[in-house]
């Protein structure tokens, strides 16, 4: 089992609510998926709040822990008024932690990130900080009172995999004991196997199931991919090597000549 | 009053927080509100008074990543 801020989860698999074609389809993702935490987001919304209500009430029906984000905010103030504001609709002390400090690449402002999180974990915030893969940005995100960590392994939503994956290791080893989830990236299940043999203990999708041809086929093709990935790491791999090695035993080859 | 609501701006009779969110019919218990950058509670809505040129904010749940 996940142990995140002492909640124990089955599945190592989030999934983001975002993008899918129809409230259908996602209900359904998430219910085949068999995961059991789901990310949300707060907005602004004319309708007298009773599309976010409806929203709402769909995904408190699924029985899933809520996993509400700062999406989309650039600054300390901004990210911890949005994680106040998402405690106080969501009733609950998780937050994805999101400082946005580049347009285009979507990268974390990191060192917004840091003290964001330090504000928010002196508030009782138990704080699932979108970060880079950096080890010292990790360090201080631990000093701040972060007990998970969600590094990218690609940019928000290009679906490009892991591109450092020396990066990844590393934090798995700095890190042993640290819940670590790659969330930002990843764009097909091979890629969410791979982060978990690396021993990263779960994955955060949204955007490559549901943008997918079929959202929830795709939702249950990566809980199979994240499963058989994380069962890999725990039977030990072999070690690529140059030269060839015989499977087949030698001893006991007949001799026809 | 004028009020910026939600980046909007508009004029209301409303004087506490929890009139105008009747006022703009805002309904159940899963909405967020913030004045001038700080939240304010749900329990504190109907003594939180209002004052001219308030920046209030009002979310609600949405799908995210």
């Amino acid at each position: 089992m996940l142990d995140l801020y002492g909640s124990q989860i089955a599945s190592r698999l989030l999934l983001g609510t975002a993008r899918y074609p129809s409230p259908a389809i996602l209900t359904e993702a998430i219910t085949r998926s068999k995961t059991e935490i789901v990310t949300v987001s707060l907005r602004r919304e004319m309708a007298g709040g009773r599309n976010g209500g409806a929203f709402f009430d769909m995904i408190r029906a699924l029985g899933v822990h809520v996993l509400p984000n700062t999406a989309g905010c650039h600054g300390v103030s901004e990210a911890v008024l949005t994680a106040k504001m998402a405690r106080e609709v969501f009733r609950t002390d998780w937050i994805k932690l999101e400082v946005i400090g580049n347009h285009d690449t979507l990268q974390p402002d990191v060192f917004a990130l840091v003290e964001a999180a330090r504000i928010l974990t002196g508030e009782g915030f138990q704080v699932f900080p979108y970060t880079t893969d950096d080890l010292v940005v990790a360090e201080r995100l631990i000093d701040a009172g972060c007990r998970v960590l969600m590094p990218w392994c690609a940019p928000i939503g290009s679906a490009a995999g892991p591109q450092n994956l020396s990066a990844l290791r590393s934090m798995r080893a700095h890190f042993p004991d640290v819940p670590l989830i790659v969330d930002a990236g990843i764009g097909r299940p091979s890629h969410a196997m791979i982060v978990m043999e690396l021993g990263f203990d779960a994955v955060l999708l949204n955007t490559a199931v549901a943008g997918a041809g079929d959202p929830v086929a795709m939702a249950e093709a990566f809980a199979g991919a994240i499963d058989a990935g994380r069962q890999a790491f725990g039977a030990g791999m072999l070690e690529p090597r140059d030269m060839a090695v015989p499977s087949t035993p030698v001893i006991g080859k007949a001799v026809f000549a | 009053m004028q009020l910026i609501i939600n980046g909007e701006a508009q004029t209301i009779a409303a004087t506490t927080l929890s009139q105008l969110l009747a006022a703009l019919d805002y309904e159940g218990d899963w909405l967020a509100t913030a004045v001038n950058g700080e939240l304010v509670h749900r329990e504190d809505r109907n003594e939180h008074m209002l004052s001219d040129n308030d920046r209030i904010e009002i979310l609600t749940p949405m799908q995210g990543g």
